[in-house]
């Protein structure tokens, strides 16, 4: 099971309204790469993990996206909850605001909404191991390119943690997919 | 930053910390320096969350908190996504 505490994993923190970032950055709550995707990823492809360090990992890592969707929504919902109708007009966010006002809802950058087409689940280890290893370092890109757009400091600095995470999640991957070879190796069974 | 706010971020390192480890200890699980840190980050933060709890109210539910007699205050603000840590006060009180 899962236990919610009531803290974030680092703080999200906004220095002004901005309707135009809060739809960039939205799509690492409900985009291709975001923390949605990930953390159900992981959390789905740990059943068939063969070896201890696999299950371990993909739960762990799994939960910690989860604490990032929330740091994610954070950054969202305070960059739009003071905009005005006008501010969230001149910054493009009007369809969004027509189906959803300013609530948390699953979007890429573009609008489209997330969708179960974006992860895979293999149970095949090598195969979904390797997925994971893209999927991190696609993240990465994903909180680059936001740095390039993000006109506010404070909301850099949360970018530049979430990026930094990726890059642990992808060491950690990596050293699980070598562990995964080595079990196979030791039960001669040869991709 | 008001008291509740420090509070709240010392835990924060502490539990970043402890979650790093941990990451580290799953394919790594009998380092023996990951598991002296690990062990040290987790009673040091155990301790700043029962402080935590006592003053500001219960940080988890489900019985996972230390059940310091303040059970009825979980529900209070502010929630995670409300902590405006520029200044002193909650996003809402603006
Ligand atoms: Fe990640």
């Amino acid at each position: 099971m899962w236990i919610y505490e009531k803290k974030l994993e680092y703080p999200a923190r906004v220095s002004s309204t901005n309707p135009r970032l809060a739809k960039d950055v939205i799509t690492q709550y409900g985009g291709p790469d975001g923390e949605l995707a990930a953390s159900l990823r992981y959390l789905t492809q740990r059943y068939t993990m063969p070896i201890p360090q696999a299950k371990a990992v993909l739960t762990d890592i799994g939960t910690e996206e989860l604490a990032h969707m929330e740091i994610v929504a954070t950054l969202v919902y305070n960059l739009i909850r003071n905009a005005t109708v006008e501010q969230i007009k001149a910054a493009g966010l009007d369809p969004y605001y027509a189906d959803h006002d300013k609530a948390l809802y699953f979007v890429n950058a573009a609008g489209a909404p997330w969708t179960a087409t974006y992860i895979q689940s293999k149970g095949d280890p090598i195969a979904d191991l390797h997925e994971d290893m893209a999927a991190e370092q696609k993240a990465r890109a994903t909180y680059e390119y936001l740095i390039n757009l993000s006109d506010d400091p404070d909301v850099t600095d949360t970018l530049r943690f979430l990026r930094e995470r990726e890059i642990v999640h992808f060491q950690r991957f990596g050293e699980t997919l070598n562990l995964v070879h080595d079990w196979m190796s030791s039960k001669k069974v040869f991709y | 930053m008001n008291n509740r706010q420090s509070a709240l971020l010392r835990i924060m390192e502490l539990e970043f910390a402890a979650i790093d480890l941990n990451l580290f200890l799953d394919t790594h699980p009998d380092d023996s320096c990951a598991l002296t840190d690990f062990a040290a980050v987790s009673q040091e933060l155990m301790k700043a969350k029962a402080e935590f709890e006592a003053r500001y109210g219960p940080l988890m539910n489900f019985g996972f908190g230390l059940n310091q007699g303040n059970t009825w205050r979980w529900i209070e603000s502010p929630w995670p996504w409300e902590v405006n840590f520029n200044d002193c006060k909650p996003y809402g009180e603006e």
